[in-house]
């Protein structure tokens, strides 16, 4: 089930929807890898463009654009749309703070990520600031496990966190930067930290 | 100890560089064509010597697997699709194969695709894994541009395609058929089986979807033998796996090591041991969230393979070590994925759909302890009640963490209902 974010405040939906030329140009690219006939597999894809086109979410106007473009009943659209949790039906903040509090994340800290992310923004999970800069929401194993804990912002995977590194990304966050991805503790990906313990004898290119 | 020269994944954590050139440099697609000259029935035969079994939870054997596709096409295309969506709690190794080895599971794509008799590979990766599907996109596309997968791949005579498919944020989608049903452009429930995806899978047609570190490791089974995977690790529990080791450890990673390391060799050596030492541990749920944890008694001498796990009542899972010290309520990391599972069903099944939310709701209360100690009993009969009855093993996985819990620390939780009576007598007292 799609996850729900209370938007900022009262929001209209638009009246109408396209894709952007370059949009239109991938989507057809993405059409083309499934067999004729077989269109509707690029629903989810193209979801996924329609909602970075349209600011973050997905517009009534947006899904009734790509159920006519795949030939779909929309209620198929809407099926898919509120079936996966990536698709938000409503307009959320501009950063979407999605912490994981799953027992690998919790068991080193998430709440520690979780609370200083409530503390920082001024809101509980669910909820986006009112200034729409940021939503806040709680999420199920991120597939980070050995980085736990971690959070996601938008496309971006911010790995072994604590409550000060937490708050340094949001705080660049807001400042408009571009934090360096990844963990937040100087390691190396999912080496142990410290260095390899494997691959110490061989030369590998 | 696994020796570095018996590694199949030289780059795991992206020291190195990930693009084609460096992975040719590393060994990948190093006479491809040659091994697909073997012709299809040798390429599965070595997969069935080697002992593979499937990587991605199940530990169905994967030669046997490929060997159900149907060799003579009436008229429908055979597909492989490998299974990216990698969701399991504690579990995070594909990503590290699909972002810094990509050629290895693309190469093992044309060679298992190959061997099925498949026209194509759709890989589908989970919606969250962003930065790792535009990698493998570009991966995918540097090796079109090379002539290794398309028309005459690799110089073989043979045309494959290779496509990049994404979900967006679904566990059960990780489940093959409801992999099927998400890459048609539906939502993710599973379908029942039979029909198997051999014979109907994606679009109706036969399709074999394996797990990526089962697509991976096979141009190295191979290159190098069958003889040499086999003669790593114990009899049907062969090769090399990548470990994911999460929690209370002090140094948590990503590992590639001996099917069958006994489970305190894999912490210490690769991760600095047990936050406070050995004899801190409490528990370890040795293969992803969906396995019965095992209390620390039953890890001091576990091997880590498919059949040892499977005697103690646990599983290997896929390999995702979640390591608890003595520090943890086990009742409130056990009922977090009870959460995880309620939030996960698909809804289709009764017994999963109320189920899943029900035995979150009892795990709920036993983390306070305000329940009776018969509600243990109650709660351990709903979970066989659940388990087996659904069309999907969503429902097993929701049960099996519980009877874990129950079967290694039944007296925690009845400590912890009495703790929360005399507590509550007292404050009627007052």
């Amino acid at each position: 089930m799609s996850v729900g974010i209370q938007p900022a405040g009262p929001f209209e939906q638009p009246a109408s929807f396209a894709f952007t030329p370059a949009n239109r140009a991938e989507a057809d690219k993405i059409i083309a890898r499934y067999p004729a006939g077989k269109q509707q597999s690029a629903i989810v894809p193209l979801l996924d463009i329609a909602q970075r086109q349209a600011d973050g979410w997905l517009p009534r106007a947006a899904m009734e654009y790509l159920a006519d473009l795949l030939g779909m009943p929309i209620i198929r659209v809407y099926e898919v749309a509120t079936f996966y949790t990536m698709f938000y039906l409503k307009p959320v903040g501009r950063h979407v703070v999605q912490v994981c509090t799953t027992t690998p994340c919790w068991l080193r800290g998430s709440d520690a990520v979780l609370g200083a992310c409530v503390e920082r923004l001024g809101i509980t999970p669910g909820h986006t600031t009112a200034d729409g800069q940021f939503s806040l929401v709680e999420v199920e194993c991120l597939g980070a496990c050995v980085n736990a804990p971690m959070m996601q912002v938008n496309d971006a995977f911010y790995e072994d966190l604590d409550a000060g590194s937490t708050r340094a990304v949001l705080d660049a966050l807001a400042r408009g930067e571009a934090p360096a991805v990844g963990p937040q503790n100087g390691r190396q990906t999912s080496c142990p930290e410290g260095g390899p313990t494997t691959l110490t004898t061989t030369e590998v290119k | 100890m696994l020796r570095d020269q018996d590694r199949i994944f030289t780059n795991l954590y992206g020291f190195h560089d990930w693009r084609l050139a460096a992975a040719r440099a590393r060994g990948d697609w190093d006479g491809t064509a040659a091994l697909m000259a073997n012709g299809q029935d040798w390429i599965i035969d070595q997969v069935k010597a080697s002992g593979l079994r499937g990587r991605g939870g199940a530990g169905f054997p994967t030669g046997l697997k490929w060997s159900f596709m149907p060799k003579k096409s009436d008229g429908r295309p055979n597909y492989l699709v490998v299974n990216a969506d990698e969701s399991e709690p504690g579990t995070c190794k594909d990503r590290d194969i699909m972002r810094h080895d990509p050629q290895k599971l693309i190469e093992g794509c044309l060679l298992a695709g190959f061997a099925m008799r498949a026209v194509a590979a759709y890989i589908y990766i989970r919606g969250e894994f962003i930065d790792e599907r535009r990698r493998l996109q570009a991966a995918v596309d540097e090796a079109y541009d090379a002539g290794l997968i398309g028309k005459n791949a690799a110089g073989s005579g043979y045309d494959f395609d290779v496509y990049v498919h994404h979900g967006a944020g679904a566990y059960i989608c990780g489940e093959e058929t409801a992999l099927i049903e998400s890459l048609e452009g539906k939502k993710g429930q599973p379908r029942l089986k039979p029909p198997f995806p051999a014979n109907v899978g994606v679009w109706g047609c036969p399709t074999t979807v394996n797990n990526v570190e089962s697509i991976a490791v096979a141009p190295a089974i191979l290159r190098r033998g069958a003889a040499w995977f086999a003669g790593l690790g114990r009899p049907n529990n062969t090769g090399t796996k990548v470990f994911c080791i999460s929690g209370h450890v002090n140094k948590p990673c990503n590992v590639e090591e001996e099917m069958g390391i006994p489970l305190r060799e894999l912490i210490d050596r690769h991760c600095g041991g047990v936050r406070g030492g050995w004899d801190n541990l409490l528990a370890v749920i040795p293969g992803g969230s969906s396995v019965p944890l095992l209390p620390k008694a039953m890890c001091d001498d576990m091997l880590m393979d498919f059949d040892s796990l499977r005697a103690a009542k646990s599983g290997l899972g896929t390999a995702a070590v979640i390591v608890m010290d003595k520090s943890t309520d086990v009742i409130k990391a056990i009922a977090r994925l009870s959460a995880f599972y309620k939030h996960e069903s698909c809804g289709q099944c009764t017994p999963c759909r109320e189920g899943t939310g029900w035995m979150w709701r009892v795990m709920e209360r036993m983390v306070k302890g305000r329940a009776e100690p018969d509600e243990i009993d109650t709660l351990l009969e709903v979970t066989t009640q659940v388990e087996g009855h659904t069309i999907c093993a969503l429902g097993d996985a929701a049960a099996w963490p519980i009877q874990g819990l129950i079967r290694h620390f039944r007296p925690l939780m009845e400590q912890r209902i009495a703790d929360y009576k005399s507590r509550a007598t007292a404050r009627a007292a007052e």
